[in-house]
């Protein structure tokens, strides 16, 4: 066995520090290159390459069936962005009555907890399916029958169920004595709760928030079993008359244009936080 | 032994009780009857599920041939093989017999009606070229979600191909079939192979053999009610 170096200055050291680093960023290089080149490699000479290629990625049908779906995700954005908002407001209601402890309000808080139970038990799609068959047929008057209003409200009971549920969480990791010091200097309840606890926790929720928001990005799809046209409708109506899936990769790469830039953004937010907590617990009570 | 595809659920009036094996409907009677011709006995055909969305998958199909509504266009051709034409079916158009559209003379009364249509049938594109409607059809899953949303008046005609337009309005009351007329592809169907199958001039053979000897119009008359007295709108 051969001796170990002997590092015996600061520079020594140093140097030996950079020759691993300079080592490890090349073993890395030549192991991704080999890696994404051997895939690559194997994909491409596969023997049914050819026909994955025109059946997946046809420029010519990518460039015929884009606009269509293109115009078809525009209704999906309008969809998730209303939907966040009903979201929102409806998830905090139901988090705030299954936190406030005052005894008149005990029949909320049953409802709440049936709802919040329900809500999260029923598959999406069959939420889709019942609220967009079942609620027009009753024929009420005053009830809505446009098939995309009825999918963005079976959406927003869903995932009102679960923001309410982060939202909980939320309030409840706020310390009790910042309520506690919000009514002893004369805020009045509503108020402490209004500009003390909820801004604190919403921000502390900030991450598993927008996770749940990008998984309604991608479940507005559903809403087209109901009927409209939406972007992965349009594309599996181009796929069906052309027998050929390159419009749902078009479509796929649409959703990607939305959902990674959020995914960065929720990254972003969740090492914030972290760096937060992490200066709070480095220079200890302030 | 032949194995045979087809989609499940399997709508009458070309399979019944959604069981392709029993032989009743039209197209379990055509796929036995191209396999008598192809030499094969009743007992020697097998059928397995195959989604339409899956059916013209590239790669290895789990079929000699599927038999499910499919119309030959020259797109689709381009991805698989398709046998001669066994059929050939018109759209036909299903109306409330008490609404404003059940008495149109021509496809332009039609113009402002919600249409609803079934996925990867070729009625939304006879729809959108022939009908032209002023607001854009509704497109459902499967043919129950379109007469669903027909029953909650969410839709004021269903177009689908004229044969199923007669089984539908069995089903739903007060419902009448306002009139048919020709997709711009010309609505011929025909039995799905995969692309180069050695089986596909054979498969055309039969049916050509079945279309000249009659027993495909035979057929026709036995499970298909006739369309006669439907008027032709244009």
């Amino acid at each position: 066995m051969s001796a170990l170096p002997t590092l015996t200055t600061k520079q020594d050291r140093a140097s030996e520090h950079r020759r691993r680093a300079r080592r490890s960023i090349t073993i890395s290089t030549i192991s991704t290159i080999v890696v994404i080149g051997g895939l690559v490699t194997y994909v491409l000479t596969s023997p049914g390459w050819p026909t994955v290629r025109q059946d997946f990625f046809s420029a010519s049908v990518f460039r015929a069936s884009f606009p269509a779906i293109l115009s078809g995700f525009w209704l999906d954005v309008k969809l998730f962005l209303v939907v966040e908002v009903a979201v929102l407001v409806l998830g905090l209601v139901i988090a705030l009555i299954r936190t406030i402890n005052a005894p008149v309000l005990f029949p909320l808080r049953v409802l709440a907890v049936i709802y919040v139970d329900v809500m999260r038990g029923i598959p999406t799609i069959l939420l889709v399916y019942i609220i967009g068959f079942a609620v027009p047929a009753l024929d009420l008057s005053g009830v809505p029958t446009n098939p995309t209003v009825l999918g963005g409200i079976a959406l927003t009971l869903c995932y009102s169920a679960y923001v309410s549920e982060v939202l909980r969480a939320g309030l409840e990791s706020i310390h009790p004595s910042q309520a506690g010091a919000a009514l002893a200097l004369g805020l009045t309840p509503t108020q402490s709760l209004r500009y003390v606890v909820v801004p604190q926790a919403v921000r502390r929720v900030i991450p598993p928030l927008m996770n749940d928001f990008l998984a309604l990005q991608k479940d507005v799809a559903l809403v087209s079993i109901i009927g409209p046209q939406e972007a992965f409708r349009v594309a599996q109506i181009y796929a069906a008359s052309q027998f050929n899936y390159t419009p749902l990769l078009a479509a796929t790469a649409l959703y990607l244009c939305v959902t990674i830039p959020t995914t960065r953004i929720v990254d972003r937010l969740q090492a914030r936080s972290r760096r937060e907590r992490g200066g709070v617990l480095a220079f200890g009570p302030r | 032994m032949l194995t045979v595809a087809t989609d499940s659920p399997a709508y009458p009036p070309y399979f019944e009780d959604n069981k392709p094996s029993n032989g009743k409907g039209f197209e379990s009677a055509v796929a036995y009857a191209i396999a008598t011709k192809l030499g094969f006995d009743k007992s020697e055909v097998k059928w397995v599920t195959e989604p339409f969305d899956s059916s013209y998958a590239p790669g290895p199909k789990s079929f000699d041939f599927d038999i499910n509504e499919i119309s030959i266009t020259k797109p689709r051709e381009k991805a698989v093989d398709f046998s001669a034409p066994y059929y050939t079916n018109p759209q036909g158009i299903i109306v409330s017999s008490d609404s404003k559209y059940a008495h149109v003379t021509s496809l332009a009364g039609l113009r402002g009606a919600k249409i609803g249509v079934q996925i990867g049938s070729t009625s939304l594109d006879a729809t959108n070229e022939v009908i032209k409607p002023s607001s854009q059809p509704d497109v459902f899953n499967t043919s129950n979600d379109v007469v669903a949303a027909f029953k909650i008046h969410r839709v004021d005609a269903i177009v689908v191909d004229l044969a199923t337009a007669f089984e539908l309005i069995s089903e739903i009351k007060h419902s009448t079939i306002a009139g048919q007329f020709t997709a711009p592809g010309g609505d011929n169907w025909g039995v799905l192979l995969s692309k180069g199958s050695k089986l596909t001039p054979c498969v055309s053979q039969a049916v050509n053999a079945l279309q000249s000897d009659g027993t495909l119009a035979a057929l026709n008359k036995r499970w298909i009610a006739s369309a006669a007295n439907v008027p032709e709108l244009h």
